[in-house]
């Protein structure tokens, strides 16, 4: 089996019903990934034995039938870190780290009765946007494998694209849910910074990164939004705002509903069938009954730099712990205090890594601090600004997710800067803290194309709400990849 | 050529919570290495900061005891550096907006008022301990996260003597708040100095060096003495003061170079992105302001003014918190002021230093004592009897019961002395005839008679006018 034709409730109906046991469906998951995997290499570590051993315990405990979640096998981005099981974050710094404690998202989703089947592949540290930073390997894109899946939840994208698992988490800085998700033909949901706890994802850009679900469709992604939000002691910047039901309003359609479309993200060096597909998806909306209108962001064209002076500003002082002394890689004969700082670091960071370092470090040096740092803070209040204008007579923003489809293996690694570009479209999000999720929305020879759909702060409900109408009334969602089987 | 001297002083006080800055472990020393300690004082993957309420509160307070303004939007700063003992390999601490600034403390040198402004008060967390040993190097992260506040005088003080002063008002002002118990032997008080010296008139400061390792506030003064007359010697000799760290030596008295600093480190500051800006309400504010116990310096005032005891003593009395409440309760018991005040500064210190204890570990209550002081004021017990209740007190012992059951009480009854007093006086014909010719010490040898006979017990001073007035008939 595998779960093309699956959502989260018609798997929890036969748990329920006895027609299949947690571990039988355990089972199945752990052999769609021995039969797909070799191809995708969604997955860096997968852990039969240890969720074999976990839905057996659900199965002896019972199938909860109040929770759609209980018994469900599921895949982890490996930069949330999971007790017992290897976390590395793609990174040869941590490749034997085996976490002493469950981030909060995982830890909910364990008391939820969930498995988990298997950590996923991405950028090294989540910085990129192919997965092709990771330490690791390279994971193909189950459209077509000479294709990247984007990233930096590259695995967790394909895994759910490839069949293998019916649902994954990612995390997202800049995009790095929305753009696989958009690569892959899935639907990746980006929270509002602080919606979900960030206790146990390994740091990148602390100010930036969220926790999210990727799936088949939305639906299961609200399910899964459920279980995760809320408030956590273990994180300041959580929010204590009240977690509505996500999927409460999910038939309530589009019917009034105000969408804009940012100018100038059609602008950006855009391919013309992603082009294409903003525009259908906008007549798609306007017969369910919204209102769909060019809006401006103006200050989108700073985003970039904003974007990565901030993350890798970030980035590099949350990296300075892995410094060879306490957990993961340590350097060998080494002579003195620096030299295993810069042994250990040297050997155990790969070199996209090692180059925001630099960034990072550079731009909060003394005598730059204000002429990087401050102003791309300063960029950023910009931006939220924006969208603050935009949000006082729209309820969603409607946008490409990336400029491109998929690209080839190999494409862009060499090239930093058109890596970078490739984010435009996803990092102002993040800078603003707004809620943003990537729906599939067309194809471009043959590769899915997705859209995002942005909120105010704290309205996923409104996003999903948008994304489930557009899902009903079309069925790119139900495209499945020619692969693993399924021809 | 006349000189100026600048110091500046920034001072570490640890702060007395139960648990640390940013994590839930317990702020205890001497355990195990590493035993107070959990995943966030290790920098683990993952690990987020939260802070501790309990040390806002602390920060705001000290501030208040500074007469300082409280920030009422405070973020935490990231402070960049590698160090094993640093695990996150940055210190959470406050560069753009501490909590507290542009405070002040009033030190007197010689009888001369003077304020010293205080730049800043920020709170942040300390680190571990790195300790080596021949083949390894370990660390103890016990210590990190514990609270620390850092006071970072303005460059007001302009003499090693007013470094004293100044070090032992900010002790005294933080230690009266209780929110530290300031004690450089232990560490929870930690001075790092810094001084330059320029001619009389020029404009622009000299070049500065600072001191480390100054264990007390004697080898503060000691340590700037020395540079003071350094500085000044090299200047006059038309030389250069380097911009350096030195490290005072205790056993000569001496400065010595430990780094010559080529620019500033850069740390590369900028805004914790894991706290969200604290958010400290004016009524906050206020309640812990009305929490504020009254300063030291305002109890040597009513001290003085209203209780009548000297300059000195008020001092010796606003050492500590401790004392001065002891005192303060003293008072309300009824003791005579000047007698309590020479009671703590005598038995009570001495009993503190023999056996090495606070006065808050003793089983001295202040009511104990001033029933004690009241029982010799009315004459009841001798002050030579007083040793004998003083110990009974340290042991807990209530003074009114231990006279009582001891039968210590003095005699002080002249219609019961009369019969002793004639006694002696018919049994020592020698000793009136000395009287007489003006001998004063042979009323000390019918004193002695008389305390023979009542075994100590006669009220010296009451037997004294007796025996005068029965030889004068």
């Amino acid at each position: 089996m595998n779960y093309f034709d699956q959502s989260l409730s018609s798997i929890h109906k036969q748990l329920v019903n006895k027609e299949i046991s947690a571990k039988d469906l355990t089972q199945q998951t752990l052999d769609n990934i021995k039969a797909v995997d070799g191809d995708i290499n969604a997955f860096i570590t997968v852990d039969d034995e240890g969720a074999l051993k976990t839905a057996a315990d659900v199965d002896a405990k019972g199938i909860d039938a109040d929770n759609v979640l209980s018994g469900m096998p599921i895949a982890i981005k490996d930069n949330m870190v999971t007790k017992g099981l290897k976390t590395t974050a793609a990174s040869k710094i941590l490749e034997n780290f085996k976490p002493i404690y469950d981030a909060t998202a995982v830890d909910k989703l364990n008391k939820l009765g969930t498995i988990t089947v298997g950590k996923t592949n991405m950028d090294e540290f989540a910085m990129g946007g192919s997965t092709e930073n990771s330490a690791f390997k390279i994971t193909h894109n189950p459209w077509d494998t000479t294709k990247v899946p984007g990233g930096s939840s590259g695995g967790s994208a394909a895994a759910v694209a490839s069949g293998e698992v019916i649902a994954a988490l990612g995390s997202d800085t800049g995009g790095s849910i929305r753009q696989p998700a958009s690569f892959n033909g899935v639907v990746g949901m980006k929270p509002t910074y602080g919606r979900v706890s960030r206790w146990g994802l390994i740091a990148f850009g602390s100010s930036l990164d969220q926790i999210g679900p990727i799936t088949r469709n939305v639906a299961d992604n609200a399910t899964i939004m459920n279980a995760i939000a809320g408030h956590d002691k273990h994180d300041l910047t959580s929010s204590t705002k009240e977690v509505p039901d996500f999927t409460s309003t999910l038939n309530k359609g589009v019917k009034g509903l105000k969408i804009g479309i940012p100018t100038e993200f059609m602008a950006q060096g855009l391919d013309d069938d992603i082009k294409q597909t903003v525009l259908d998806t906008a007549e798609t909306f306007k017969k369910l009954g919204a209102t769909v209108e060019e809006v401006s962001l103006p200050h989108t064209k700073y985003g970039v730099a904003a974007y990565y002076i901030i993350s890798s500003s970030e980035a590099s002082s949350n990296l300075q712990r892995f410094d060879g002394i306490r957990y993961g890689r340590r350097a060998k004969d080494i002579k003195d205090l620096e030299d295993l700082y810069v042994k250990s670091r040297s050997e155990g960071f790969g070199d996209e890594v090692k180059r925001r370092i630099m960034l990072g470090t550079f731009s909060l040096s003394a005598g730059f601090y204000d002429a990087y740092f401050k102003k791309a803070a300063q960029v950023r209040t910009l931006m939220i600004n924006d969208f603050t204008n935009v949000f006082k007579d729209y309820d969603l923003i409607l946008a490409p997710t990336a400029p491109t489809p998929a690209y080839g293996i190999g494409e862009d690694v060499s090239d930093p800067m058109t890596m970078y570009m490739n984010d435009v479209l996803t990092l102002p999000v993040n800078l603003a803290g707004l809620p943003g999720m990537s729906i599939p929305a067309g194809f471009s020879k043959g590769l899915p194309v997705g859209v995002q759909l942005i909120g105010r702060p704290y309205d996923e409900l409104t996003v999903y709400q948008a994304g489930n109408a557009f899902e009903q009334e079309t069925d790119f969602a139900k495209q499945t990849p020619k692969m693993g089987g399924n021809n | 050529m006349n000189f100026e001297t600048t110091i500046g002083l920034e001072v570490h006080v640890e702060l007395k919570t139960n648990s640390k800055i940013f994590s839930p472990s317990p702020v205890e020393f001497g355990d195990e290495p590493n035993s107070n300690t959990n995943v966030i004082d290790w920098g683990y993957p993952g690990v987020l900061p939260t802070t501790n309420k309990g040390v806002v509160h602390d920060g705001i307070m000290a501030g208040l005891a500074l007469h300082a303004q409280i920030e009422r939007h405070p973020h935490f700063d990231r402070k960049n550096y590698f160090y094993p003992d640093n695990p996150k390999a940055y210190q959470i601490t406050q560069s753009e907006t501490p909590i507290a600034h542009d405070g002040w403390v009033e030190i007197d040198v010689d009888g001369k008022k003077k304020k010293i402004g205080i730049a800043e008060m920020h709170i942040e967390e300390d680190a571990g301990k790195n300790s080596h040993a021949s083949e390894y190097s370990y660390v103890d992260l016990n210590r990190q996260g514990t609270p620390l506040i850092e006071i970072v005088s303005k460059p007001d003080i302009s003499s090693p003597d007013e470094a004293y002063a100044y070090l032992e008002q900010l002790r005294q002002v933080i230690q009266f708040t209780g929110v530290s118990d300031v004690k450089m032997e232990e560490g929870s008080m930690r001075v790092d100095v810094n001084i330059s010296v320029r001619p009389v008139g020029q404009k622009e400061y000299g070049v500065k060096t600072e001191l480390k390792n100054l264990n007390s506030f004697n080898y503060v003064k000691k340590g700037l003495a020395f540079e003071e007359q350094r500085h000044q010697r090299v200047l006059m000799s038309g030389g250069k003061i380097s911009q350096e760290t030195r490290r005072f030596d205790e056993t000569t008295g001496q400065t010595i170079l430990m780094r010559t600093k080529e620019g500033s480190d850069d740390y590369r500051y900028f805004p914790e992105p894991d706290l969200p800006v604290l958010n400290i309400s004016q009524e906050w504010i206020d309640s812990i302001e009305k929490e504020l116990p009254e300063p030291p310096a305002k109890r040597r005032e009513r001290y003085v003014n209203e209780l009548g005891i000297t300059d000195y003593d008020a001092m010796v009395i606003t050492q500590t918190k401790e004392m001065s409440d002891f005192f303060d309760k003293m008072i309300a018991a009824g003791a005579d002021a000047k007698l309590a005040a020479n009671y703590l500064q005598g038995d009570v210190n001495a009993y503190m230093n023999d056996n090495q204890v606070e006065l808050q570990d003793t089983k001295i209550t202040p009511e104990h004592l001033a029933t004690m002081i009241k029982l010799i004021s009315d004459g009841t017990i001798s002050s030579k009897m007083a040793k004998k209740v003083f110990k009974a007190i340290t042991n807990g012992e209530e003074p009114k019961k231990f006279v009582e059951d001891k039968g210590m009480v003095q005699l002080s009854d002249p219609a019961k002395l009369q019969p002793i007093v004639d006694e002696v006086v018919a049994a020592n014909p020698q000793s009136v005839e000395d009287f007489h010719n003006g001998k004063d010490r042979a009323i000390g040898f019918l004193v002695g008679q008389i305390m023979k006979q009542t075994h100590g017990k006669a009220n010296p001073q009451v037997i004294n006018k007796m025996l005068k007035d029965s030889m004068s008939k």
